[in-house]
């Protein structure tokens, strides 16, 4: 790996510059994302001037590549590098594969930034191991890719070293993915791995408590990490029409017959099964932070909540939060009656709806028809 | 006939004093589900609603002769919750537990495999037949017995399948919540093969959703060994790519696992697909012709 500097400012990536040492660095906008070289992120230089501008350019900057949404990811790092001479470039990379259930990892001759276009294209150059979740991996693998990439003599050694540790790592951190890309064998013949990406299992994420602690809070989503703290899940889209539902299924499945009527949904939201009053009035102080939302539909199974309870919250968090847009209701199951009464005594804004599809076809009528 | 279970199953549950475990054990029992003991370590030789708690679930299986065992144990024990019910002697599994790191799962499942005890879950509903027995936080009240066999990842889905086909009057077979998660314990393909040879069941609806290639793969398995009438549909036609939405299996990464990518493989397998959640049963009266 090359021993590399982060820097908050400008004058701290010129300064790096000069403890690193040599003539020409790599300089690296830090951010959640791939794609970063592609997008401007990723740049060599040849100076401490020209390190300084390009950790100005960026820092407070938000680097928009194609594995992030349109607004990107503020940089408030830039790592400096010292620049390797590379003899050739690999890719080294692990995924959990979810049809074979096992932790399978891919090398390719064909390194450097296009994988995903090798992936898609010739499927053949990327070489493969399967981990046996029994066994765990074990150097012959290592071995074996590392020959069948066409190394030799003591870069073999070194490759499989790698590939063992990386197993091991990849297991002892519950990572999802993990990818060095570029690997490279340098002009004066090591591996080295020149920049890498990891994913961590979020649900594995209470036993790790060193990966909680490095957190950058700055890469998440305000609105998604203020639903994290009441356990709601919430994705921001781009339409106007509000959503809240109960299981993440339905709450798919709502978005999309509320497009498929003509509208456009503005968010993701699961507000999970308890549905209580609290958690509701939550859900729509997120809803309406965003601006476009134009109308609010609530869809809600109640299995085996009650529904008049859900509506005694839906009136509640309503009268309690102020909403002022037209909220269209869709109660079904325990006690769906029962709860229409409550949204219907309660005098406010809100529209009542019989199904499913008369609820998406209300809502998009209520946030001002199809655009 | 019906899948996996019927009247007869003698069902344990593991996490059986905690809360979850309690409120859906009252409600299984109530609903008319065989419960015959429970597990929770320490507690052996206790009386909880009525039945004999037990340390062990070896120990729950010897004593009850238990054919099923339902999991309510928190996400970071469900790992050697599934692994302990797997090396009892119990024959199906069923984990509720949403939240299980996904290695853990890798490890589990093949366990599961190797000494050939079925897994359901988790992150998932559970498995109900109806008027028979229910394992799961499903609502057994919205079901009715019939010949539509459910198969979906997702619950509160599941529950509107349920819905249409109770209010069209077809009715359920059996009804299988595979669950959210990246690594299942059974995959759509094991549940098809369990309705295509059950007689009950006449139709079978499938309900996917973004996220690997299970569905896709369901598709080819159809068009080779399902002679049954299919209907599915797919959530997710609006969500963006590189986001999870909720499950943890519900991801579009790399450009696949989309909504789009699934509907065309099962229409190409003959596969009838809905595009609103709320045409399932008429979907179901059309290909059926009931």
């Amino acid at each position: 790996m090359s021993k590399g500097i982060a820097a908050d400012t400008g004058e701290e990536a010129a300064e790096a510059t000069t403890k690193i040492g040599g003539s020409k660095w790599v300089v690296k906008a830090q951010v959640h994302a791939g794609g970063r070289g592609k997008a401007g992120g990723v740049a060599l230089v040849e100076s401490a001037e020209k390190a300084q501008e390009f950790a100005n350019k960026w820092l407070g900057q938000n680097l928009v590549t194609y594995q992030t949404d349109s607004n990107g990811q503020p940089v408030s790092k830039i790592l400096i590098e010292p620049c390797i001479d590379i003899a050739q470039e690999l890719y080294l990379g692990a995924v959990i594969d979810r049809s074979s259930r096992r932790v399978v990892f891919m090398a390719s001759v064909e390194g450097g930034v296009e994988i995903e276009k090798v992936a898609t294209e010739t499927p053949e150059k990327i070489l493969k191991a399967t981990i046996d979740p029994m066994i765990g991996a074990s150097a012959y693998q290592g071995r074996d890719l590392g020959f069948r990439l066409g190394l030799s003599g003591s870069l073999i050694k070194q490759f499989t070293d790698l590939f063992l540790g990386l197993s091991k790592l990849f297991i002892e951190l519950d990572l999802s993915l993990l990818e060095i890309n570029p690997l490279v064998v340098t002009a004066g013949g090591d591996i080295h791995c020149l920049d890498g990406k990891i994913n961590v299992d979020g649900n594995a994420l209470y036993r790790q408590p060193k990966l909680r602690k490095m957190h950058d809070p700055s890469q998440d989503d305000e609105r998604e990490a203020k639903a994290a703290e009441w356990d709601l899940n919430y994705v921001a889209l781009d339409g106007n029409i509000g959503c809240m539902v109960n299981g993440a299924g339905l709450a798919m499945g709502t978005m999309d017959i509320v497009q498929l009527y003509g509208g456009s949904p503005a968010n993701f939201l699961d507000v999970g099964g308890g549905a209580t009053k609290e958690r509701v009035t939550e859900a729509f102080k997120l809803i309406l932070s965003d601006k476009n939302v134009s109308a609010v539909l609530v869809n809600i199974f109640g299995g085996i909540v009650r529904c008049d309870l859900i509506a005694e919250g839906v009136v509640g968090a309503i009268e309690d939060v102020g909403v002022e847009v037209p909220v269209v209701v869709r109660l079904e199951g325990n006690n769906a009656d029962l709860g229409k009464n409550v949204l219907e005594k309660s005098g406010l804004n809100i529209i009542a709806a019989n199904s499913l599809a008369d609820a998406a076809e209300k809502a998009v009528s209520a946030a001002g028809g199809i655009k | 006939m019906s899948i996996l279970i019927n009247k007869n199953t003698r069902v344990i549950c593991q996490g059986f004093t905690g809360s979850q475990g309690t409120f859906h054990s009252e409600q299984a029992i109530e609903y008319g589900t065989k419960m015959v003991g429970g597990v929770t370590p320490g507690k052996g030789g206790q009386v909880h609603l009525g039945l004999p708690v037990f340390n062990t679930v070896k120990e729950a299986y010897k004593e009850t002769n238990a054919d099923a065992s339902v999991i309510y144990v928190p996400a970071p024990f469900c790992k050697e919750s599934i692994l302990e019910a797997a090396d009892s002697g119990v024959k199906l599994i069923v984990c509720i537990t949403e939240g299980i790191p996904t290695l853990d799962m890798l490890l589990a499942k093949e366990r599961c495999d190797q000494l050939g005890v079925r897994l359901i879950g988790p992150n998932c509903p559970g498995v109900i037949t109806p008027g028979e027995c229910k394992i799961g936080i499903m609502p057994g009240h919205i079901h009715l017995p019939g010949k539509v066999g459910i198969i979906s990842r997702s619950g509160t889905l599941t529950y509107e399948a349920v819905k249409q086909t109770t209010d069209h009057g077809f009715g359920q077979s059996s009804c299988v919540g595979i669950g959210g998660d990246p690594i299942p314990g059974s995959n759509f393909i094991d549940i098809l093969e369990l309705y295509e040879s059950d007689s009950q069941t006449e139709a079978i609806v499938m309900i996917g959703e973004i996220g690997g290639t299970a569905e896709e793969e369901a598709a080819a398995f159809i068009k080779e060994h399902v002679s049954k009438p299919v209907l599915a549909y797919i959530a997710g036609v609006t969500a963006p790519p590189g986001k999870r939405m909720g499950h943890a299996g519900a991801i579009i990464s790399g450009g696949k696992g989309t909504a789009d990518e699934k509907f065309a493989a099962l229409n190409d397998a003959g596969v009838k697909t809905v595009r609103s959640l709320a045409d399932i049963g008429e979907g179901l009266r059309e290909i059926t012709g009931w």
